[in-house]
């Protein structure tokens, strides 16, 4: 019985053109992607079937977790700069230039000014950790306005074009967005946009 | 010699192997593909009268809304929502009644509403929505869009196109303190679903004492 004698054959297959398709996805998603912003707390935003596109620029977030902490911050970092100055100005805090460089890092602000240097002076990979304990508070200061309505009016004072987005989660009970309304229409911020995430199923129905 | 053993070259396989760097780009794209965010959120725009003026513009709207062109709707806790066709009858806690978000809740609630015209205004004005919408959309339709949000918003006024003129509805929106946020912009959603412009969303601290010994009978909590 002779043996049968299988061919040896060359198994190579061209890569190339996958790479080529490859090399055109990755460019593809370099160029339209835009990071996602860290947000000190995970939030889920609730589904509407409004289908208004939040504007890129002159954009204060505010972040409002299950539990009613406030957070806020804009996506233009000079700006966010300048808030700090003018802020830290008023509150008299001073702080050295490694906490504001810590701070130019955050997304967004969150630590009541009291314990704003403190919080800044850790290292970063304990100030995500810190934060979510934190949250500006909402409680006015002698009669006047709170932490969080300065905050506001700091961003309005540098750019006076910006518009308020109220991220909050599902989840949040109704009493703390209702605080947090009643502050910005106590200082005539009566136009915000809410961010939502898109119900398809219901706006086919 | 020596020249033609030199010229005699050795045939080499020029071929480069690419899968490495096929894995390379592979894990790259995963990368993007997780940090980034191609949809962009959606918002929904919302306006809030100041909280100076706000009992004054509750008394002129009470003035000029009909009782049956108003619908309340109370936002409990446990995703509970009741609702009150026209004004409130204080004698009586029956005319709070108990309903669902969504499609057979609240936008049938609406939609079924009869004003003391004897019209369904949100059923009409939703009907004509979707006949200006599909003008919109059709293949060549000329309309643009300002011509289309001037179109729209006659019609959330409760102007018919073909010349016939509804009431348009006002809704009070008042989320209980129990309610969560997900709540309120479920209600706000039906609003916009139904086209209703006119919409308030009441402060229930500030409700007068026979509104709260109402739903307290009524068991909206």
């Amino acid at each position: 019985m002779a043996k049968i004698k299988i061919q040896k054959k060359d198994i190579w297959i061209d890569m190339t053109p996958m790479s080529d398709v490859m090399t055109l996805l990755l460019c593809f998603f370099m160029l339209t992607s835009t990071f996602l912003t860290p947000e000190p707390v995970s939030v889920t935003a609730p589904n509407s079937v409004s289908e208004l596109k939040i504007p890129e620029q002159d954009v204060l977030n505010v972040l409002v977790t299950p539990e009613g902490k406030v957070f806020c911050g804009t996506e233009n970092k000079n700006n966010m700069q300048a808030m700090l100055d003018e802020m830290t100005d008023k509150f008299g805090v001073q702080l050295n230039p490694t906490q504001v460089k810590h701070f130019r890092e955050d997304a967004m602000v969150g630590a009541p000014m009291a314990q704003l240097a403190q919080y800044l002076s850790l290292e970063p990979e304990k100030m995500g950790e810190a934060i979510q304990k934190l949250g500006l508070p909402l409680d006015s200061i002698k009669g006047g306005k709170s932490e969080f309505q300065e905050w506001v009016s700091a961003a309005r004072n540098v750019n006076p074009d910006i518009k308020i987005a109220i991220k909050c989660d599902s989840k949040t009970p109704y009493a703390s967005i209702k605080k947090l309304m009643s502050e910005l229409q106590d200082m005539s911020e009566n136009r915000f946009q809410l961010i939502t995430n898109l119900d398809v199923k219901r706006l086919n129905d | 010699m020596a020249k033609k053993n030199l010229s005699k070259q050795k045939k080499m396989d020029t071929r480069v192997n690419f899968t490495p760097m096929v894995d390379m780009m592979m894990l790259l794209i995963t990368f993007f593909m997780l940090c980034t965010t191609l949809a962009k959120p959606q918002a929904m725009q919302l306006t809030m009268p100041s909280n100076d003026d706000t009992s004054k513009l509750n008394d002129e709207q009470k003035q000029v809304t009909k009782a049956s062109h108003t619908v309340t709707l109370y936002l409990g806790s446990n995703d509970k929502v009741w609702y009150i066709a026209g004004l409130p009858n204080y004698a009586d806690p029956s005319c709070v009644k108990e309903t669902t978000y969504g499609k057979n809740g609240i936008e049938k609630v609406l939609n079924e509403h009869t004003t003391e015209e004897g019209v369904n205004p949100v059923a009409k004005i939703k009907l004509a929505k979707k006949e200006l919408d599909a003008k919109k959309n059709e293949y060549n339709s000329k309309m643009t869009d300002e011509q289309y949000q001037e179109a729209l918003k006659k019609l959330k006024k409760g102007e018919l196109p073909n010349g016939e003129k509804v009431p348009a509805l006002t809704v009070i929106i008042r989320p209980l303190n129990t309610a969560t946020y997900e709540n309120m912009v479920a209600a706000l959603d039906e609003m916009l679903i139904s086209n209703i412009d006119k919409y308030v969303i009441d402060n229930v601290d500030k409700l007068s004492e026979d509104d709260k010994a109402l739903i307290e009978k009524a068991g909206v909590k």
